[in-house]
């Protein structure tokens, strides 16, 4: 009996991944929820024969990640503060890789009534009018960061809503649950809303304003601070993703026939 | 259709969905339950090698700090599981003092954070049984003059029923652990991910039947160990009494 | 090497500033057996446990003919209420053995031998917590002899115990005094302590009252409360 216990544990045990090249980088909900990185990483395994391990957290918290040295690289979207991160000396450059877009989703009934305006700025202002529930992620992400610059934009400061704003510091899918089961309305990113199983009477309802491009940068980790850093995968990883092959694997990704994210790296 | 309506639906897909996985031995599901269990165990013959030999400790010793340990661990059983895997995160980042180890984001760390979270749980209940067996044993090890070592040997021994108990509360707080293993494991697929961490990310994608699938089956799996562990322990009693 | 001349000087124990027993001088020369004699609260179990050294000893001295770490190992102790191992019957008797390191195959040969000799061979594999009253305390005797001490000391064994059951402990306890080992028994059994005393102990409030030959003792006791706990009366 002890011999079989023994052996089962020495089985489960077995289970470990076999040792290959193998970097970690730290990528925002809204990419992992995308599901693209199911295409991207086979094919950079089968092309590379490197492994990618994808850590799955907020912008805010992959820059930390980057910051302590505990990912190779970092993919997110949040402009301003991968410029920080890189001019900090965290990381050795910023890469534009691509961008998708942000889309304002809501109750069918629409009660604010933003399909109808023209700009993302009007829309806003009409749900502010009509205190509306709106469902704001406020977890510091690159999506929350996004949404606060938008009411900015529009005149208006988060700070001083009611009640009917409602910051629930959690991650898109979280949020988007929050907004599903209060028939609210959300700023979310469109691959995360295509791909959200739980839509309820939920909408899109208004989209295609430029000041919703979400642009993606890849932020190879700097060696000078944390030398174990693997700067050479990281590397390897950057000129595979900016590659005619990624472009074509990137633009041809869809969703119900819905293209998602636009490849624009520079070559 | 109701909300209500809409609400069982989900949890009748769930079951459907769990009984799916299982029946196709769905290769990711095989993989992160595998995990799951080698994590958990792991963590569970850690620390209750830490945990069973401290509450036998703190019952035969009679030392100065003593009471003051026990009332620390029995505060440490309710500790937030997020807190142990801030400070886990904190002592294996690479900036951190255990950073050249390079152990963050691997299954190592998890069974690190785990083992902090069950060692106080399992210590707590297994020295109030000790505690019970030492004073009916008390007069009768002293008359008998053995060492100190001997003495919690016995305790442990003639205690394992109570001690299994013990150990299996550590496995289902373990297994069921998602805070501090999301934060030190990063739920990194074909790496760190297990059932938990798996159903927090399905939860978060809003695909609630899948993420229910996994959910029964953790359960399922929790109930399995329990009764192989259980089973284990009745045929070593019935060969040996 | 022997444990006997056993001197005791002043000794005392209290708890809390409250003596429980003592002080007391007593003198045993390790032949046969001892009773001490008392009624009910007057300390007999305390002094029983401050001879073995299981109460702590707060004045005076106990001084054992060798040295305290040996005479640790050559004492048994059998309570009023038989603790049982929550084991096997062969495993409780094993267990003193396998504590000072017998090899299995050895401790077993020789639990199996003292199964027989209190005629619990039969129920070797049944579970210890499971006996009654009687077979637990033969097995406690059992187990206390075992490792064959110089000194085998004895809290009312057969206090909560029958008749029959009764018979067959002071039949164990009257082999193991003619093999040579020295029994201390606390009593407040009159018949018993007639049966088995070589030598007697009166105590009464904590404190020796008499000590001697025990025909002597039960014949002609010198102390008013002696004579007066022999008639039957009560003592206080």
């Amino acid at each position: 009996m002890r011999r079989l216990v023994f052996s089962v544990v020495l089985t489960l045990w077995g289970g470990i991944a076999a040792a290959q090249d193998m970097m970690r980088m730290a990528v925002t909900t809204s990419f992992q929820n995308s599901g693209l990185a199911g295409v991207l990483l086979p094919a950079i395994e089968a092309d590379l024969g490197l492994e990618v391990q994808l850590v799955v957290v907020g912008t805010g918290q992959a820059l930390k990640l980057g910051e302590a040295g505990d990912v190779d690289a970092i993919l997110v979207h949040s402009r301003r503060a991968e410029e920080t991160f890189v001019a900090g000396g965290f990381g050795r450059h910023r890469r534009e890789i691509m961008y998708n877009d942000f889309v304002l989703i809501g109750p069918s009934a629409d009660g604010a009534a933003v399909a109808a305006v023209q700009t993302a700025a009007d829309a806003l202002r009409k749900i502010e009018a009509t205190q509306e529930t709106f469902v704001s992620r406020g977890d510091d992400s690159g999506t929350h960061k996004k949404e606060l610059a938008l009411w900015r934009a529009a005149a208006l400061e988060p700070e001083s809503f009611g009640d009917w704003y409602k910051a629930v510091g959690a991650g898109m899918g979280a949020a988007l649950n929050t907004a599903s089961g209060l028939d609210a309305y959300i700023l979310s990113d469109r691959a995360s809303w295509l791909n959200f199983g739980n839509k309820g009477t939920l909408a899109l309802l208004f989209s295609g304003d430029p000041v919703l491009f979400n642009q993606y940068a890849y932020l190879p980790v700097s060696q000078e601070r944390h030398s174990h850093v693997k700067a050479v995968l990281a590397s390897k990883l950057e000129g595979w993703l900016t590659s005619p092959r990624a472009a074509a694997l990137i633009n041809g990704y869809a969703i119900n026939g819905e293209r998602l994210f636009t490849f624009n790296a520079t070559p | 259709m109701t909300d209500e309506w809409a609400q069982m639906g989900d949890l009748w897909a769930g079951i459907t969905e769990a009984f799916r996985l299982l029946v196709t031995l769905d290769r990711d599901l095989v993989e992160i339950t595998l995990r799951s269990l080698q994590v958990t165990l792991t963590a569970l013959v850690i620390g209750s090698a830490i945990a069973l030999p401290l509450a036998a400790l703190l019952a035969v010793r009679r030392f100065r700090f003593r009471r003051g340990v026990i009332a620390v661990l029995n505060a440490l059983m309710g500790l937030p599981p997020v807190v142990v895997g801030l400070v886990v995160y904190v002592l294996l980042s690479r900036s951190g003092p255990f950073g050249v180890l390079g152990l963050l984001f691997t299954p190592t760390a998890m069974i690190i954070a785990q083992v902090i979270i069950i060692v106080p749980l399992i210590a707590s209940i297994a020295h109030q049984s000790l505690r019970d067996l030492w004073s009916e044993y008390h007069d009768l090890l002293i008359s008998m003059n053995v060492t100190q070592g001997q003495k919690m040997r016995t305790l442990l021994w003639d205690a394992r029923r109570a001690l299994l108990t013990a150990s299996l509360a550590g496995f289902g707080r373990a297994i069921g652990e998602v805070g501090a293993i999301m934060i030190v494991g990063g739920n990194i697929d074909h790496a760190t991910r297990v059932l938990t961490t798996a159903i927090a990310l399905e939860t978060g994608k809003g695909d609630f039947a899948l993420a229910l699938g996994l959910g029964i089956i953790l359960i399922g799996l929790a109930i399995t160990v329990n009764l192989a562990i259980h089973w284990l322990s009745r045929t070593e009693q019935e060969g040996r009494w | 090497m022997n444990l006997f001349p056993l001197t005791v000087r002043r000794a005392e124990t209290s708890r809390r500033g409250k003596v429980l027993v003592g002080p007391i001088d007593l003198d045993l020369d390790g032949s046969g057996a001892t009773v001490v004699m008392g009624p009910n609260g007057s300390g007999k179990t305390t002094l029983l446990r401050l001879l073995h050294g299981a109460a702590r000893l707060t004045a005076g001295q106990i001084t054992w003919a060798c040295d305290e770490q040996y005479a640790r190992t050559q004492q048994g102790f059998v309570f009023q209420r038989p603790v049982m191992l929550r084991r096997t019957v062969l495993d409780n008797l094993m267990y003193p053995l396998r504590m000072r390191g017998v090899v299995r195959t050895q401790a077993q040969i020789q639990a199996e031998e003292w199964a027989l000799r209190v005629g619990l061979e039969k129920m070797l594999g049944r579970v210890a917590t499971n006996l009654s009253g009687g077979e637990q305390q033969k097995l406690a005797l059992a187990r206390a002899m075992i490792t064959e001490p110089q000194v085998l000391f004895l809290d009312e064994p057969t206090a909560a115990l029958d008749g029959r059951a009764t018979r067959e402990v002071e039949a164990v306890l009257r082999a193991a005094r003619a093999s040579g080992m020295h029994l201390i028994l606390s009593t407040h059994d009159l018949g018993q302590a007639k049966r088995l005393a070589d030598e007697v102990v009166f105590i009464l409030h904590g404190r020796v009252l008499e000590q001697g030959n025990a025909r002597a003792f039960f014949d002609a006791p010198q102390s008013i409360q002696a004579r007066a706990f022999l008639r039957g009366d009560i003592v206080e």
